[in-house]
């Protein structure tokens, strides 16, 4: 998984040097997760690294994204306190100038992901591609991954469920997040976000492999200004912002 | 030196019977809820997707916290050589098991899969605190296992000491992992000091020592056993003497806050304007939990009457279950900075507000099943086994 890090932090060295003599043991079992996921006959490889550029000067007051997730994942529409929200809309004011910005707010996929780092079983875990996903297999349901993300992006599920996606499978007692449509990309798709958002005319959602230069994605960010959430714990986002 | 006769506790009084009977239905109440929490799921608990940990979280770590701290009557005797507390030690060693296992099964009854605790037995993942901290607890109990069993069993005398040594670093260990699983939750504000671990060791010689007393004072009041007031007053001048030190850490903890601009909404929140966190922390935490007990336990007529001690220690008991309320779910409820310095005009997820939390019976009935678990052990263990020490009574034996 991601090595490439020269600016990772004291606190996360002295973790991967302890587990680097302690892990020996666990890290096939791990790999196998890995690659268990990838559903295309393609192995998921570091070749690639999916991400996404969210233009929120194009981002609209409307909803697409949230809906098509909720339609693509099996998720319910309702909103309250122990519902599942893969993907929200949230409104933001600039306190000095007093510009407002609207934005998608999702798992930001990170490659230093703290979820992946304090969960102790390994059932959060990233993929060589670097899309973060919870295994709903060894998910012990201990919610310390929701305590330690900086992004609220993850949920609990309080309670049985019924009519799941078999692409989707989720679990009472499991924690989830946004997957980025693994199904799908693993498929040569776009996440449902990103299409819904495109069908939408806003086209404020831009996926593709930030490992690719030619990418449109990794010419956009190369020649543009954009933002990582929270750029000062360093957890560096997979996804970014821009107009923020 | 004089050796010390041990007892068991006495069990054929009604008021044996009648404790025994108390924690079992609480224990009886705790496992239904637990059940009942993994039939429906955690939708019948006051917690949610923004307070993730609630009440059985800090019931959990009161009992962690106090199972490392009640060894520091059986540390002080080994390590320090204050032969006054020797006849103590088995007392503590035995409550150090049996809080540590009350709390750790709060803990994974409280999991979203508790069926899945064979997963975390054998899945492991070292870069998380979490697993050290399975590492560390499992570890304590089989130290300290050990370390009862020689000092009891006549031909481990001349070892015993050593494994008090062990015991006492994997403690002072063990305390620095508990208070390291917040510590290390960088996003989040209220937690991100490395002052938490030794406050947590501070705290951990409170409520030990408070738990201490209170059982110690129990089991003699129960079972018709004589106390040596010397002893008690030590202890409690030296619980005076923690609380006093957590007290100060709990202020050095809120001037780093105030140091920094950025973060003074942090010493803003809890001590002025988090509505019922404010108010928790200056009444129960401050109030109830440190100015009135050290009030009590300071007091030259007061202070050296057992009801009074009595009524001190259990107040720190409180205080402290408030204390960690205010810093585990007022930690929670705290906002994340997830978009430094924006102002959140809407979100459906709960951004930017200050989120609320209720705790449910179920949740309640949980943690104070753990407890009585611990106690139930604790019990038991002391009516089986030769624990308790016959009172060396040289000085004036004072009365209830
Ligand atoms: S809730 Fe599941 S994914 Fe999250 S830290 Fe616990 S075991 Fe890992």
């Amino acid at each position: 998984m991601s090595e490439t890090h020269a600016d990772a932090t004291p606190r996360r060295q002295f973790l991967k040097y302890a587990a680097g003599v302690l892990s020996v043991t666990v890290a096939p079992s791990v790999l196998l997760h890995t690659f268990a996921t990838a559903e295309s006959s393609e192995p998921v490889s570091a070749q690639r690294r999916w991400g996404l550029l969210i233009d929120t000067s194009k981002c609209a007051n409307c909803s697409a994204c949230v809906t098509a997730c909720q339609q693509e994942n099996g998720l319910s529409s309702e909103v309250n306190d122990t519902v599942a929200q893969w993907i929200r809309k949230v409104e933001l004011q600039q306190p000095d100038t007093g510009k407002v910005t609207s934005l998608p707010m999702l798992c930001q996929h990170c490659q230093q992901p703290p979820c992946v780092d304090v969960c102790p079983t390994g059932a959060s875990f990233q993929r060589a591609d670097g899309i973060v996903l919870v295994d709903k297999h060894i998910c012990i349901g201990c919610r310390y991954c929701m305590m330690a993300c900086p992004y609220k992006a993850r949920s609990f599920i309080h309670e049985p469920l019924t009519e799941q996606k078999a692409h989707a499978p989720r679990g009472k007692g499991t924690v989830e997040s946004c997957t980025l449509c693994v199904h799908r990309v693993d498929a040569g798709e776009l996440p449902a976000c990103v299409s819904a958002c495109g069908e939408s005319g806003n086209k404020a959602m831009l996926f593709g492999d930030l490992n690719d230069a030619n990418s449109p994605i990794a010419q956009r960010l190369k020649t543009e200004a954009s933002t990582a959430l929270r750029a000062d714990l360093r957890l560096q986002p997979n996804v970014r912002y821009q107009g923020i | 030196m004089s050796s010390v006769t041990y007892h068991k506790l006495a069990g054929q009084s009604v008021r044996f019977y009648a404790l025994l009977l108390l924690l079992a239905s609480m224990l009886g109440g705790g496992l239904f809820s637990a059940w009942q929490m993994e039939h429906h799921g955690h939708i019948i608990t006051g917690m949610n997707n923004h307070i993730v940990w609630g009440m059985p979280h800090i019931f959990a770590i009161f009992l962690i916290l106090a199972a490392s701290g009640v060894l520091n009557v059986a540390s002080v005797s080994v390590i320090f050589g204050k032969e006054i507390y020797k006849p103590l030690s088995r007392l503590s060693g035995l409550l150090a098991i049996s809080l540590l296992i009350g709390g750790l099964s709060i803990l994974v009854l409280d999991l979203g899969r508790p069926d899945r605790l064979i997963v975390a037995m054998t899945h492991y993942n070292f870069t998380s605190i979490f697993t050290w901290n399975i590492l560390l607890y499992n570890g304590f109990i089989a130290i300290v296992l050990v370390y009862l069993w020689f000092m009891m069993e006549r031909r481990m005398q001349p070892y015993y000491p050593l494994a008090g040594k062990i015991a006492f670093v994997w403690r002072l260990v063990l305390t620095t992992g508990t208070g390291s699983i917040f510590g290390f939750l960088i996003a989040r504000e209220p937690y991100g000091t490395a002052l938490l671990a030794p406050l947590f060791i501070a705290l951990s010689l409170v409520f030990g020592k408070a738990v201490f007393l209170l059982i110690l004072m129990s089991s003699c009041y129960g079972g018709q056993r004589e106390l040596n007031q010397r002893v008690i007053i030590r202890l409690k001048n030296l619980l005076a003497m923690f609380s006093v030190t957590a007290l100060y850490l709990v202020v050095v903890y809120f001037l780093t806050f105030a140091y920094f601009e950025e973060q003074r909404g942090v010493v803003r929140f809890f001590l002025f304007e988090g509505g019922v966190y404010t108010a928790l922390f200056w009444l129960g935490q401050i109030g109830l939990g440190v100015l009135l007990p050290l009030f009590l336990l300071y007091h030259p007529r007061l202070g050296q009457q057992l009801r009074v001690i009595t009524l001190a220690s259990v107040c720190i008991v409180v205080g402290g279950l408030i204390q960690l309320y205010v810093l585990i779910i007022g930690g929670q409820a705290f906002p994340l900075d997830t978009f430094s310095g924006m102002q959140v005009l809407s979100s459906s997820f709960g951004d930017g507000q200050v989120h609320a939390y209720s705790p449910s019976l179920w949740e309640l009935s949980l943690g104070a099943g753990g407890v009585a678990l611990a106690l139930l052990i604790a019990l038991l263990a002391m009516r089986i086994f030769d624990i308790l020490p016959a009172c060396v009574s040289e000085e004036q034996i004072p009365t209830f």
